[in-house]
């Protein structure tokens, strides 16, 4: 009986913590988020800052498609790629503009996101934005004709 | 400048942009077609033993080309049921080939182990995506039939059994 109390404990626990991993981007504040149709403006936009953007998902989906100028720099579910994020942003000003994005699932199972955007808060940046991509970046962005470069 | 001439500038100006945008978006979204009835574009990638793969070696056999990746929630969870569908399928003319998006083996060869695969996963890039229409979102599968043309394409985490109910049709049971 004890024994089966544990398992079942244990089990629970497994169910939450997959629940938790599953939603995480669900846990980025609506204030953190930027629309495809915003960020398209702003980069059409000759007087608006251009922030500086960064693709946390995969390589081989950003050397398909991305958005032109934004950079690739590790997948934010794995610690090499917030080691990368860390590096990239480490010497910039705490109130650059940022956007992270990345569009290789549906938003609310999105591994790299979130990591990404909480590695960015704990560094102290007060400007950053994640690009909210609710299927994925194809759907999403390509599709409705945003601009897209390729390669490295 | 004659008049003419200059009204023309603008025109050609606006033609090139556009003829660039044209040619940016196409090249990151179009293939050689990869709609019902297209023959599937062939590849021949590396399996995680380094082995090569080519697809049409397969020509004979209905395919279920599951582009996917570890990093992938939603293509971890499909990983069992398509294992039991290789199972249930295989001796009758189904072979599963995992395409795998991740940016290096070394995942990829953990998951096969952990999860039992039973059927070839290759290693995928950016190539092979833009020949299936541009893979921007995972996971993305096609339902390939006997004589190598594309039956289905599968956007998103898919139930089994709509997967199970095509490869029935193509197996032609």
């Amino acid at each position: 009986m004890k024994r089966r109390n544990v398992a079942l404990s244990l089990g629970i626990i497994a169910l939450l913590s997959a629940s938790a991993v599953a939603y995480q981007a669900s846990l980025i504040p609506a204030s953190r988020l930027i629309q495809a149709e915003e960020l398209a403006k702003i980069l059409q936009s000759p007087k608006a800052e251009k922030p500086l953007m960064l693709q946390v998902g995969s390589h081989v989906l950003f050397t398909q498609a991305h958005i032109p100028g934004s950079e690739y720099v590790g997948a934010g579910s794995s610690e090499s790629g917030l080691q990368q994020l860390r590096k990239r942003v480490e010497g910039l000003p705490r109130n650059k503009f940022l956007v992270l994005y990345c569009g290789c699932c549906p938003w609310i199972r999105c591994p790299n996101v979130e990591p990404a955007d909480r590695a960015l808060q704990a560094m102290g940046f007060s400007r950053v934005k994640v690009l909210y991509i609710p299927g994925n970046f194809g759907h999403d962005w390509l599709d409705k004709g945003y601009p897209v470069a390729k390669g490295d | 400048m004659p008049h003419s001439r200059k009204l023309l500038v603008p025109f050609v100006a606006v033609a090139l942009v556009l003829g660039v945008y044209w040619l940016a978006h196409r090249s990151a979204r179009s293939s050689p077609g990869t709609g019902r009835g297209a023959a599937a574009p062939d590849f021949s990638l590396p399996q995680l033993n380094g082995e090569p793969l080519t697809l049409s070696a397969f020509r004979g056999k209905v395919v279920l080309l599951d582009f996917w990746a570890t990093w992938c929630a939603p293509c971890r969870e499909e990983t069992p049921h398509l294992v039991d569908l290789q199972n249930k399928y295989g001796s009758r003319g189904l072979q599963i080939i995992g395409v795998s998006m991740d940016d290096g083996p070394e995942p990829v060869r953990d998951f096969y182990r952990d999860l039992k695969m039973n059927y070839p996963v290759v290693m995928g890039n950016a190539k092979t995506g833009e020949l299936y229409g541009g893979v921007l979102g995972l996971p993305i599968a096609f339902l390939i039939g006997k004589d190598g043309r594309i039956h289905s394409k599968h956007i998103g985490e898919t139930n089994i059994a709509i997967f199970e109910k095509e490869v029935v049709e193509l197996l032609g049971e």
